[in-house]
């Protein structure tokens, strides 16, 4: 077992070794810290920095694609998808080039530094995007393994990670891993637990406890917030009758509504959100900042007791 | 060097490009006639003369590319590419229609000959860097050309690009800009030549400039700064809708009637195009 690391290491780590037998593989970063430097010291010629001009790196991004390259970018969300929103639509993901967008800190993870360095609606930004795959992973395993998928895409990609140490989790069908799939953590028949990036962790606490109180909780890894894993969801969902869905992220456009379009056209149940709600971050350490937005266990638990009792007998 | 006869075979070449600029517009009811007339010179120039491209192979990778970063010259683009045998012409006459394979901004992989999609302004330089560095990636000697307007010099975003060019030392990237006299427009020109100029060569560029519709000019401008090892730009004057006289004075921009096309054709054919001496 890994001891717990940032998700960003494991995804630098996977590039280091994808780099070896994928010759066309370039990465591009803002500023040289965001990730710890190994690609480039393994691959010199194939890491750029872009001096913290994010626009004019996803340009270059999509130049390079277009010269055949398969490109990851990685700066903050902020600037990674905020600032360059309009660039990504029209150089990258219009044109469909491969190039792969990953945020090494989304969510509220810049702690400290508040609400302009932290991003709670990159994913909503991502998602509206047509044809645009958005992924969060929750430990190292499936960042991994969610890296080594995208480089095989024929089109462009977002991946959201985190800087905070997350411990590998054991998901059920271990090793099935896809674009557009779910990776389904415990079983239970009470109530179903969708969740994304680090509420997936607190997601597992939350089950514990429910599990103490007699209900059992079915955790489904949602580390593909687009496309949804509808099918897992579903199937979830037919037999407890009522959800929860926990994100680190605005009330809009992130996992939280695309489950809530999923099941109310196909199998309307009540459903509770555990999010960011509507409101920017702010200055505040890690503990700080999740217990003030309420992104913790503790409300995951009272928002699945709430969707039990509404759930229609 | 180009030749007296070449330079006048290029001339009646741009004045076919300009006649199927002004009938796909005039068809389509939409579209921008007088950037697409000022860059038609211009751009049989730089397909006939400058790039080394193939039609019959539009992917080899040992082409020279070429973006288009100033999206409303995209008819007369595609008028050039069909003229050169990328396509059929037939495709002009349902440009910007649902389905069309020209759809009215540029886009990439369905056009053949297409190098780069074109989007918002500014955009364009920031890809040609990229694909530049790619192609020295691959230690390829084939250049990347990328024409801008010299509005969309008012973008950061190719500054940014600018700056890149030259601090990765990318001697492969042409930056082709057109600078047009404004005429009555009341904003007027963005920039003179001499201080865009003036700002390039800060950045580190080399930069030369000539007339958008002189052969012999254009061509001696090219050759000029093609050896340097920097990243280079070619300034061209160009005149507002390239001389052509168009209905209802020099701003065309509603759909245009019969009557218009015939006028424009009319214009076009008698004359082609107007003295290079008029220069502004």
């Amino acid at each position: 077992m890994r001891e717990p690391s940032p998700l960003w290491i494991a995804y630098e780590e996977t590039l280091c070794a994808m780099g070896e037998e994928i010759e066309d593989l370039v990465v591009l970063d803002s500023r040289e810290p965001t990730l710890s430097g190994a690609f480039k010291s393994m691959y010199p010629r194939r890491f750029f920095v872009a001096g913290m001009s994010e626009q004019e790196m996803v340009l270059t991004a999509a130049g390079l694609a277009l010269g055949g390259k398969r490109v990851f970018v990685s700066s903050s969300s902020p600037f990674l998808v905020g600032r360059t929103y309009d660039l990504i639509r029209s150089s990258v993901a219009i044109p469909s080039l491969e190039v792969h967008l990953v945020s090494p800190c989304g969510g509220l993870d810049m702690g400290p530094d508040g609400a302009p360095s932290q991003m709670v609606e990159d994913l909503g930004l991502m998602t509206a995007m047509p044809g645009m795959p958005v992924l969060v992973p929750c430990d190292g395993v499936s960042t991994r393994r969610l890296t080594g998928l995208t480089v095989d895409l024929k089109g462009p990609s977002y991946m959201r990670l985190t800087r905070r140490a997350l411990r590998d989790l054991t998901g059920l069908d271990e090793g099935d891993f896809s674009i557009g799939g779910a990776r389904l953590l415990t079983q239970g028949e009470g109530v179903t637990i969708c969740a994304c990036g680090i509420m997936v962790h607190e997601a597992l606490k939350a089950a514990q406890v429910l599990s103490s109180q007699g209900i059992d909780a079915e955790v489904i890894d949602c580390y593909t917030v687009r496309p949804l894993a509808e099918q897992v969801v579903l199937s979830s969902v037919r037999r407890t009758g009522c959800c929860v869905v926990a994100e680190e992220h605005s009330l809009f456009g992130g996992l939280g509504s695309a489950v809530c379009q999923c099941l109310s056209s196909k199998y309307p149940v009540p459903v509770r959100l555990v999010c960011g709600d509507d409101r920017f971050g702010q200055s505040g350490s890690d503990e700080e900042l999740r217990e003030y937005y309420g992104l913790t266990s503790g409300r995951i638990v009272g928002a699945a007791v709430q969707v039990l009792n509404m759930r229609r007998r | 060097m180009l030749s007296e006869e070449r330079s006048k075979e290029l001339i009646s070449i741009a004045r076919e490009v300009r006649k199927d600029v002004v009938r796909m517009i005039g068809l389509a009811k939409v579209g921008c006639l007088e950037s697409s007339l000022a860059l038609a010179d211009l751009l049989v120039y730089l397909y006939w003369e400058a790039l080394s491209v193939d039609p019959s192979n539009p992917r080899d990778l040992r082409r020279d590319r070429f973006i288009l970063s100033k999206r409303r010259a995209a008819p007369v683009l595609y008028a050039v590419l069909a003229r050169r045998g990328f396509f059929s012409r037939e495709e002009l006459w349902s440009f910007g229609r649902l389905g069309a394979l020209l759809q009215g901004n540029p886009e990439y992989r369905r056009i053949p000959g297409l190098d780069a999609p074109s989007g918002p302004s500014g955009m364009g330089l920031g890809m040609a860097v990229g694909l530049s560095m790619s192609l020295q990636m691959d230690k390829m000697p084939c250049r990347t050309f990328c024409l801008m307007g010299d509005g969309e010099l008012r973008d950061g975003t190719v500054w940014e690009a600018a700056f890149s060019a030259s601090f990765r030392r990318l001697g492969g990237l042409v930056a082709v800009i057109n600078v047009t006299d404004h005429g009555k427009e009341q904003w007027g020109p963005v920039d003179s030549v001499d201080t865009i100029k003036a700002k390039l060569e800060s950045f580190g560029w080399t930069v030369a400039e000539g007339d958008g519709h002189d052969f012999m000019s254009m061509d001696a401008t090219f050759r000029s700064i093609m050896g340097v090892d920097s990243p280079k730009a070619v300034i061209l004057r160009t005149r507002e809708a390239g001389g052509v006289l168009l209905p209802g004075g020099s701003s065309c921009r509603g759909p245009l009637s019969r009557e218009d096309v015939d006028v424009a054709i009319s214009s076009i054919e008698s004359d082609g195009r107007r003295p290079s001496d008029e220069r502004t």
